[in-house]
């Protein structure tokens, strides 16, 4: 049973996929299983958390091969919490779909690349195996290929180009890097290679080298600093049930497996690690920032703001300290529900008003009061006002940096929290605050149909928005669960004797 | 021959790297290709050559005899070329609608998504 509850998050998603591609011309049905397997998967993942909260580490070994030579699958509080967090997000995007996509892309196969990207995160969460973890990044980043080019739009063939081309890049030089791990320690169980590195070798340079492959590879894919160019120029390109899906959850898959990856393999080398990690989240959260205070569309701006938060996820690693990978572990799963909830929010504003530009949006304050809060509440959770969830997690990176003495990073996080409020006080002055300018009235008339479809979409919302806030009110269990999970994830004999059994 | 494949490696990155640096799109596509098939090359060579012994198990023996070829970089190659082959193919399906639907062949005209435009 408990090995069948870490593979559910694996076969949910495939079953309901295979199942859904059966019923190909019958969209509702594949509605249908779509919601279905995201609420199970959901049920699923909450039941697997609450499993490891109270026994620990769980492994299961698929085929049965023993440990280091099948592949592993890991379940440990931080991925646990990854794939909760995809599946409530996963479910959200579903309910937002129905009504919020077109029929043409829905009836392409939406459904299932859908599912099957939901499957490749939460492979890549649970793997224990260094190869098997190129693969689930493979699986996800070809759904997200094909669903940034769905619909085969102008801009959406230019931005699938680009993401397609430096992704393709970015596999190569993960390749690479395992290469390296292959040749130079002769394993690629991640438990393994962890009790390898910390024994005398004779090579520790190599090592290093494969974690600098490493830190490209999903440094590209968690867009940080220097390796980000893709993202602006993709993201906002594909319809908001998309876009808000992919700009939720990839880049944050990619920093999970470099927190993975740094915590448990490449700590041999910290004296080079840290202060790199140090001047690269910097520049990540202060170039993001930027970029989106120069931007003025709704999506634009967010965009540029995943950049941003990608900085102080980094920047968890980059102090090294329990609190500090707790506080990177609670941001993640905070903004991936905030990011996600944003988008959907410019989703909604642009199917009443037809555009992101913020010049031609206006007034939405006066006509739609419940989306203002709604937005409201996500984006000063965003900039991380309290008692809203951006702030339990900048709270603990800050007091981490304090505590070690890192003062100019947490000065740079401080500035840059200040600057995102800036831009999100820009979107609701514009967006919701102003008047609309040049009011057409005929624009303005909605039939009933549409008026009921509109009320559908703030369901997602509401729902993203309620776990927001439980996230933020209520951050004490959450906190709690951060700390334990970055204690797991920094005691790498537990992770190690629960793999190898020893 | 171990000797010569490094280099072999080594050109085929630096190859790949000016061609998907170029602005048409089907040096893009060249790139691409090389690119991966570098990398598998890489992957291939890692493991050691050992030519000659397959790390097959004989019936009357528990072990296998050495020297033999490490089977693990063979998996892992396989599987990467699998892969490789997919999101090339699925490259190349793309950049011949892109060619359809722009009309050009130059990546220097792929630029109107990052555009901040001012009277959007």
């Amino acid at each position: 049973m408990n090995h069948l509850l870490i593979m559910l998050p694996i076969l949910i998603p495939l079953y309901g996929a295979i199942l859904s591609l059966f019923f190909w011309r019958s969209v509702r049905v594949q509605q249908f299983i779509g919601i279905l397997a995201q609420v199970c998967l959901l049920v699923a993942t909450f039941l697997l958390l609450f499993d490891i909260n109270e026994n620990g580490i769980r492994t299961t070994q698929i085929g049965s091969w023993p440990a280091p030579f099948g592949i592993t699958l890991v379940a440990d509080l931080f991925s646990a919490m990854m794939v909760i967090t995809s599946s409530i997000t996963g479910t959200a995007i579903y309910l937002f779909s129905i009504k919020g996509l077109d029929k043409a892309r829905q009836s392409f196969g939406y459904y299932p690349v859908l599912l099957i990207l939901q499957l490749g995160v939460s492979g890549a969460c649970l793997t224990g195996d260094l190869f098997n973890l190129f693969v689930w990044f493979e699986v996800l980043l070809i759904c997200c290929f094909v669903l940034i080019a769905l619909g085969g739009t102008k801009p959406q063939l230019e931005g699938a180009i680009k993401y397609v081309t430096i992704n393709f890049l970015a596999t190569n030089f993960l390749l690479t890097g395992i290469g390296v791990v292959y040749g130079t320690l002769g394993s690629l169980n991640l438990a393994e290679l962890a009790v390898l590195v910390r024994m005398p070798v004779a090579h520790p340079a190599l090592i290093t080298m494969a974690g600098m492959f490493f830190l490209i590879a999903f440094g590209i894919k968690a867009a940080i600093f220097p390796l980000f160019f893709w993202l602006p120029a993709s993201y906002h390109t594909p319809p908001i049930a998309i876009s808000a899906f992919i700009a939720g959850i990839i880049t944050k898959v990619g920093m999970y497996a470099l927190i993975r990856l740094f915590t448990l393999i490449f700590v041999t080398d910290q004296d080079l690690t840290i202060p790199l990690f140090t001047v690269l989240a910097g520049f990540t959260m202060v170039i993001g920032v930027l970029g989106a205070a120069s931007q003025n569309d709704f999506r634009k701006i967010l965009s540029f703001h995943i950049v941003s938060q990608i900085g102080y996820m980094l920047m968890g690693l980059a102090l090294f300290t329990p609190l500090a990978i707790a506080g990177s572990i609670y941001f993640i799963i905070h903004n991936i529900l905030v990011k996600t909830n944003l988008f959907l929010i410019s989703g909604v504003v642009a199917r009443r008003h037809g555009t992101f530009a913020l010049k031609k949006l206006g007034g939405i304050y006066l006509q739609q009061p419940l989306l203002s809060v709604l937005f409201f509440i996500s984006a000063f959770s965003l900039a991380g006002i309290p008692p809203l969830s951006g702030f339990w997690g900048k709270f603990m990176l800050a007091r981490a940096g304090f505590e070690i003495d890192s003062f100019a990073i947490v000065l740079v996080s401080l500035a840059v929290s200040l600057m995102t409020l800036f831009s999100m006080t820009k979107i609701w002055n514009e967006v919701f605050w102003k008047k609309k300018p040049d009011v057409d009235p005929l624009s303005e008339v909605m039939t009933q149909q549409q008026q009921r479809d509109l009320r559908l979409l703030h369901l997602p919302v509401v729902l993203m928005t309620g776990f927001i806030l439980f996230v933020g009110l209520y951050a004490e269990p959450v906190v709690a669960m951060a700390q334990l999970a970055a204690e797991q994830l920094l005691n790498s004999e537990l992770y190690i004797n629960a793999v190898l059994k020893r | 021959m171990e000797f010569i494949l490094p280099f072999i490696i080594g050109i085929l990155f630096s190859a790949s790297l000016y061609l998907i640096l170029h602005r048409h799109f089907f040096r893009l596509i060249l790139g691409l290709i090389l690119s991966g098939l570098a990398t598998n090359l890489f992957l291939f060579v890692i493991g050691r050559l050992t030519r000659g012994g397959s790390a097959i198990i004989g019936q009357d023996e528990s072990v296998a005899v050495e020297p033999f070829a490490d089977p693990v970089p063979q998996a892992l190659l396989l599987t990467a070329i699998v892969i490789g082959f997919g999101i090339q193919s699925f490259t190349i399906v793309l950049i011949k609608r892109v060619y359809q639907s722009f009309g050009t062949t130059d990546l220097d005209d792929m630029n109107t998504t990052d555009q901040i435009d001012e009277n959007h």
